[in-house]
């Protein structure tokens, strides 16, 4: 369960990015936030990463304190979390294979490890046949899929996307919202910041409205209410 | 660690290298250099000691005695110095021991005849004396002044000329080598540190990735480590190399070439400088190497 009491957020520029937040989100829930560039989205996903800290207020992640958090237990913490970006962040150098290995190689995994789990995600994401291949040599929703097969390499508890389809087409867009709609209902709780009315709108979630760092809306099954 | 970790870690050490490979090719040759005329400093501070230990072994204290001393209390005075920490070896020399010498010194070997007139009046009766050698040179001064303090010590000759030149020597050598090596250091320290510096921004998405898997501190920096260790490694094995195999020729050229010189010095020959140069300068390189781009790689990647 996430948690998030009063919580604010403001820059050393003086710029207030969040203002007297609060948000639960049960384990296992699909949550879109939405909102206007600048509305806060991205910081939230920061502080839930622990990428910046909260300015005041408390922020749960089951049940640990991410504010009296010591540094030394981030990297653990952030092994419980899966993260995908709008711009995939794929290694170039690397091949589909190596760049969901990569998750599981900085963090010690063994070798075994390696080579039992990653062709069993690459065949979930749909990529089996792709393996070899280089991040140029794919699609924009092929390079998507990478990154959330290696987003999920290592079973997060919640997985966080940044704008995932804001690079993308219409279809792939779909094709990788259903993704995440099938990782989610194998458990995975799933928070997606997007612009993307279309698939705010079909997919029926739980919708997140922010506007100028405060929540503006907390729609159970929302649409894109808001215009940019 | 696991085995895999430690092949992944040095496997992207390397990949480093081989990425900014003129950056790293700038690093080895520089500590190359620096270790190359540290190993020529060293070569030349050894020998340059063993020849002044040999010659301090040559370069004794003279104590003569007092008129009327007596035997016994020689043996005293000789007890009291062998006792010093810093006396290496004390010889006694009898009055009838020094005329012998010096016989065979002012007369020669074939007019000892001449000396047939004091064979009943030993012109050096008072003669007898103590010749001391030091373990250091360096301890020769407050020796004397000690010796001065006995009672029926009559003279003490030595040389402080000697005891200052060869201590000087050393000092000069080792500030001069000191000096170089230093800046050679500090070029390499900064070599070094721009690679590592290079390296870290070309990996700033992978490190950047890594940070949001979940990556420990330790993990991410850990390549980085190990590319500055293995420029330090090859820096230091290149020039150790080429000074083996110089230094053995050299020797050989100087010795055969200038035999002259072989009378004045003793050089030691490679297999006994060796060992001990290739640990130090690998221990040299391998900490230069690890120090630089732990620090580096601390400042430039806050994780």
């Amino acid at each position: 369960m996430i948690e998030l009491w009063n919580v604010n957020k403001t820059y050393e520029t003086g710029n207030k990015a969040l203002r007297d937040i609060n948000i639960t989100i049960n384990d296992g829930e699909f949550v879109f936030i939405i909102g206007r560039s600048g509305s806060g989205k991205s910081t939230l996903l920061k502080l839930l990463l622990k990428e910046v800290e909260a300015t005041s207020g408390k922020i749960l992640v089951n049940d640990m304190n991410l504010g009296k958090m010591p540094r030394r237990y981030v990297p653990k913490y952030r092994r419980r979390l899966g993260m995908i970006f709008q711009d995939f962040r794929l290694l170039k150098d690397r091949n589909v294979y190596e760049n969901v290995a990569f998750a599981q190689r900085v963090i010690g995994a063994s070798a075994r490890s390696i080579r039992e789990s990653v062709p069993a995600m690459l065949t979930m994401v749909g990529l089996s046949s792709k393996y070899k291949s280089f991040p140029q040599q794919l699609s924009g929703g092929e390079q998507q899929r990478v990154a959330i097969a290696r987003a999920l390499i290592n079973r997060p508890e919640i997985l966080l996307a940044d704008e995932p389809t804001g690079n993308l087409d219409a279809h792939n867009s779909m094709e990788i919202m259903k993704l995440l709609d099938e990782v989610n209902k194998r458990g995975t709780t799933v928070i997606v910041v997007t612009h993307s009315h279309e698939i705010v709108d079909r997919m029926r979630k739980r919708v997140i409205t922010l506007d100028r760092g405060t929540i503006i809306s907390d729609e159970k099954k929302g649409g894109y209410t808001h215009e940019d | 660690m696991r085995i895999s970790t430690f092949w992944y870690c040095l496997k992207q050490g390397i990949h480093n290298i081989c990425r900014n490979i003129l950056f790293s090719l700038a690093s080895i040759a520089t500590i190359s250099a620096c270790i190359f005329l540290f190993c020529l400093f060293f070569s030349i501070v050894v020998n340059v000691q063993y020849v002044v230990k040999n010659t301090e072994s040559t370069v004794g204290i003279t104590v003569f005695f007092e008129e009327g001393t007596t035997a016994e209390r020689m043996n005293v005075i000789g007890e009291q110095i062998r006792n010093r920490s810093e006396v290496k070896d004390i010889k006694f020399k009898s009055a009838e021991e020094a005329w012998e010498e010096m016989k065979i010194d002012y007369f020669g070997e074939d007019k000892q005849d001449l000396a047939e007139g004091f064979r009943e009046d030993n012109p050096l009766a008072n003669s007898a004396s103590f010749e001391i050698f030091l373990n250091d040179l360096i301890y020769q001064d407050e020796f004397v002044t000690w010796l001065n303090d006995i009672e029926g010590i009559r003279r003490i000759n030595y040389s402080s000329t000697a005891a200052e030149g060869m201590t000087s020597i050393n000092k000069v050598i080792g500030a001069l080598s000191i000096m170089i090596i230093g800046v050679l250091l500090a070029v390499a320290i900064f070599l070094i540190s721009n690679t590592i510096s290079v390296a870290a921004a070309f990996r700033k998405q992978e490190n950047q990735i890594m940070k949001l898997i979940g990556a420990t501190n330790y993990m991410i920096r850990a390549p980085f480590v190990v590319e500055g260790i293995l420029l330090g490694l090859i820096g230091a094995i290149i020039p150790l190399i080429a000074i083996y195999y110089l230094y053995r020729n050299a020797v050989v050229y100087v010795l055969t070439k200038f035999s002259i010189l072989s009378g004045l010095f003793q050089f030691l020959p490679v297999e006994t400088i060796f060992p001990y140069m290739a640990g130090t300068a690998l221990a040299l390189g391998l900490g230069i190497g690890f120090f630089v781009s732990f620090f580096t790689i601390r400042k430039h990647l806050k994780v």
